[in-house]
This record gives structure tokens, sequence and C-alpha cells, in this order.
């Protein structure tokens, strides 16, 4: 964290996001339109319910599935969209 | 391999919304240990969600104080519940690993969900759920300059709208399903519940509409316009970044259903977990308080969990000290309720080809032969992707009147290293 802000890194990118926003924030803030995965006819989606129900925002996070709306941004986390 | 770490406590309380915080503080000068769990990852719930673009209110703080300033207090974010393997246990899953959780008495205080309805363009990225938009915007979501469409029913609509500009949002319309009469209603009610009545000067927006509702997103690859059809029955065009839509709240009743508790069967809590005036559900050693027993406001959700609270740790008096105060706010949730009950002309939301199941992207047209919810899983695949039909088979209870079946583990979707996990452990108890 620095000036309270968090770095992590998205899809290769470098995004540097307030203290404390969730993944699914970041998302948005990397640029686009925040889109965190593919549908499975296609369809590009962003979160949805902003609440861990949903599941549409569903991200790969250091590895991990996990819900970008529900997981706090760390220095040096690394995201990967889409399925 | 390594099994489950099992872990014990007196009280076990899933959920750290208002409910379940009040639950935990009000168990806790019994010496009782208390471990709360959230599937988020800080206290708070909905309503009181923490995050760089929130702003919580006294109240909020005073709980969470409360909270962390009990030592025999345990509060667990980030971590969800993923089964019931044995009667008086939980598997619990966080970012880090599994544990198995002994409780001597179970509080659940689960909350609710939005009431997300299918249309045209619902899938597209910028539509969110109302709330949904609120606890993203609370999360960080920068929305700042942006176009916004508030749509769908309930006092939630103008929280988000406060939320949305208070971040820097435009916010254009607010469309509520509503009637005028019935809103009128409840803005006149609102002065014979304490601390509700400046909540009626919200109703004045110059935005809002009645009997508004949604009819279409527009946009290539995000949204760019929404379609509303207005009380008048003109439709409207309007060019907008945003769409923020939900029809009211859904109790969160799974975890509740899978340990058997019933659910109520009249009156406005009909789809929430039965409780009796100590908020204890159908099954001995489970409580329940707050939104999944009902939907009903913060007010009603602390009082009933500071009576289960209570009543969990055998403290009878200090339980029924708190009945007025539940009693009262029982009577704010009926008229919620009653003022914005939803209009049977939502089930014309969806077309033919609106998908229903955003997870198995199964359309309108594939469910409308249907006998039911089992028929449309097994046959449509409706309900069997990632959010095992919490979104969809809301949605289908509305367009549909199907009942979905009680849920089966695991709750929520889980890694395979938990599961694996309980097995080795049960081959060992076995051995």
């Amino acid at each position: 964290m620095n000036n309270g802000h968090t770095l992590l890194n998205i899809d290769g990118r470098l995004v540097r996001v307030k203290a404390g926003s969730s993944v699914a924030a970041a998302l948005r803030v990397a640029g686009g339109t925040g889109i965190a995965r593919t549908s499975v006819s296609g369809q590009p989606r962003a979160p949805f319910c902003g609440m861990g129900v949903c599941q549409e925002c569903r991200v790969l996070i250091d590895g991990r599935r996990r819900l970008a709306c529900q997981t706090v941004c760390a220095e040096g986390m690394r995201v990967e969209t889409s399925e | 391999m390594n099994g489950v770490a099992l872990e014990r406590c007196d009280v076990l309380v899933i959920g750290a919304g208002p409910a379940g915080m009040a639950a935990a503080v009000a168990a806790a000068p019994s010496g009782a240990s208390i471990v709360v769990i959230d599937d988020n990852p800080a206290p708070g719930g909905q309503i009181w969600r923490d995050g760089p673009g929130a702003s919580l209110p006294p109240a909020a703080r005073k709980w969470r104080d409360a909270l962390d300033g009990r030592a025999n207090i345990r509060v667990r974010s980030g971590t969800r519940v993923v089964a019931a393997p044995e009667p008086g246990e939980l598997l619990l899953e966080d970012a880090e690993g599994a544990v198995r959780m002994r409780w001597g008495k179970l509080i659940l205080c689960t909350g609710a969900r939005e009431l997300l309805l299918p249309f045209p363009g619902w899938t597209l990225p910028g539509v969110t759920g109302a709330g949904g938009l609120q606890a993203l915007i609370k999360a960080g979501l920068p929305v700042e300059g942006e176009r916004t469409v508030i749509a769908g029913s309930g006092p939630l609509l103008l929280a988000a709208a406060a939320t949305a500009r208070a971040a820097g949002a435009k916010v254009l319309r607010i469309a509520e399903q509503a009637s005028f009469a019935s809103v009128a209603r409840f803005g006149a009610s609102l002065a014979r519940w304490p601390g509700k009545a400046a909540q009626a000067v919200t109703l004045a927006d110059p935005c809002y509409r009645t009997s508004s509702r949604v009819v279409s997103a527009g946009g290539a690859a995000k949204v760019e316009s929404v379609r509303l059809r207005q009380g008048n029955g003109k439709e409207v065009e309007i060019a907008c970044d945003r769409i923020a839509c939900g029809f009211g709240l859904v109790p969160n009743t799974q975890l509740g259903r899978m340990l058997g508790c019933e659910l109520a069967s009249d009156g406005f809590s009909a789809r929430g977990l039965q409780v009796d005036a100590r908020q204890a559900t159908s099954v001995p050693g489970i409580f329940a308080a707050g939104e999944c027993t009902g939907f009903g406001g913060s007010e009603r959700a602390l009082a009933q969990g500071t009576i289960a609270g209570h009543a969990a740790v055998g403290n009878e008096r200090a339980a029924a000290a708190h009945e007025g105060e539940r009693v009262r706010w029982d009577g704010f949730a009926a008229q919620l309720h009653r003022s914005f009950a939803l209009s049977p002309a939502l089930k014309a939301l969806p077309q033919a080809d609106t998908l229903v199941c955003r997870c198995e992207d199964v359309p309108f047209s594939a469910l409308k032969d249907c006998n039911g919810w089992t028929d449309a899983k097994l046959h449509r695949r409706c309900g069997m992707g990632a959010c095992q039909g919490r979104v969809c088979g809301d949605a289908a209870q509305l367009l549909f009147g199907w009942t979905p079946p009680a849920p089966r583990p695991p709750l929520s979707p889980v890694r395979i290293a938990t599961l694996a996990g309980l097995a080795s452990e049960g081959a060992d108890a076995r051995q």
C-alpha cells in the first residue's frame, strides 16, 4: 500500500486502486466495462449482484477461483479474468 | 492428506450484519465462546458495508465497536458455509482453507438477497442490482459522471440513488413499479416509526416516478440506453451508462432449509425462516434473526438478533424485554411489504430470447413449457450453474410460480481440497 492506494496485477496490467477497494471495483478501474468472465454462450459479463450471490464476477485471484465483489485488493495480487 | 481442522464454540452466528452483530453482543455477557462468520471481507452486512466508497453511520460504528470489544467473540470474515457434515457441525471455507466448526447453539443471520428479474438486455455489462450498485460503489467502484437509471421496487432504490449521487453519478431516473397511491401511503406511515420520518422526504425526489418499470436495456457490448414504461402506458428511452434494477429482497433461507428449518407459512415473512417469539426455528438449538426471517429493515434485525442472542444462552428475561421492539418493527415490515407489493405485470418483463438463467444462458422460451423447477433443471439446465439457482430460482418463482426444492450441499462453489479433506477425515474416523 502506498499513499492510501494498492497496486495489483489484472491480466498482466498494473492497476492502482484506492486501498480497501474490491477486486470488482478494480476490474472497472482497469479500464473498459469491468468484464470478469465470458458466459457459456460467449457473452461478456461484469459484476452484477455486488454481494456474492450471482457468481458473475468469479475470477482467478492468485490462482484460486474467488468472487471479485467479496475480495479486497491486496498489494501485488494477481487477477485473471475469463474462464 | 491433511484432514480438515476441527474447532468448537458454544454459539455460532452465521452472518455479521445487524442481526448477527446484535446476536453475538447479546450472547457475550454469558461468557460463552462465540464465533461469528461472514462471507464478506468485513462485518456490517449489506446495509453497513464498509469500503473506500462507504460512509458508515454512527450506529454501524457502535455495533462494530461492541463486537470488537468482547474477548469471547471471534469474527471470521471472508468465510462461507459449505455443508453440514454432521448434526451440530458446519464445514466452513475461507481463502486459506477449511475448518469443521462444532456448535452448541446456532444463530442464522443470513440476511436477504435482491430479487433480480430478467428483462431484455439485463446481462449487458453496466446492468446491476439496485442494492448491487450500492454495494459495488461502497467497495470502490468508480461511477463519477456516469448517467444512471435506477429501477425496480422498494425504498432501496432511493438509498441506491443517494449512494450513487454521493459518488458523483448523474441519476437521471428512479423508476418504481408501485403506484403513487401506494408509495404515498407508505410515505405518510413513516412518521409512525422512530427515525423513519426523514426517509419520507427522499420520496419527493424529482427523478422519482411511480407505476414505472424497466422494459429493456439497449447497447451492443455495454449499456447505452434504457426503455421504461411509464404510468400513462407510454414508453420512454433514456440514454445512460448504467442501469441498477432490483425488485426488493428475498430472505436467504438456503442454509436454514438445508438444516431442516421450516419456512413461515403466512404473512409478510412467508418466504422466510419460521421463528417463535424467542427466534427459535423449528429445529432445536437453531435460532434465526433478521432478514432471513422476512425482510423488514435493520431496526427489526437488531431487535430480533438481540432476542436470539439472549435466548441462545438461556437468558429468557433479557430476551423478553425486547419483544415490544420486535413487534413494532414487524409492523413496519408489514407496511413495507403492502406498499411495494409486486405487480403481476412484471411477469411480462422477459421476451422469448431473454436469458433467465445467467449461469447456463437458458432463455425464457426454453422454460415456458417446463412443468416445474426440477423439469427446468434436468431438461434445460436452468439453475445448474455456479449461483445454484439463487438468481433464476427467485425469478422463476415470480414468473412461473415454481417453488425451488430444499438446497443440497455444497451450498456454494467449493474447492476440491475442502471436500477431499472432509472425505479423508471421514475415512480416518472409520478406521
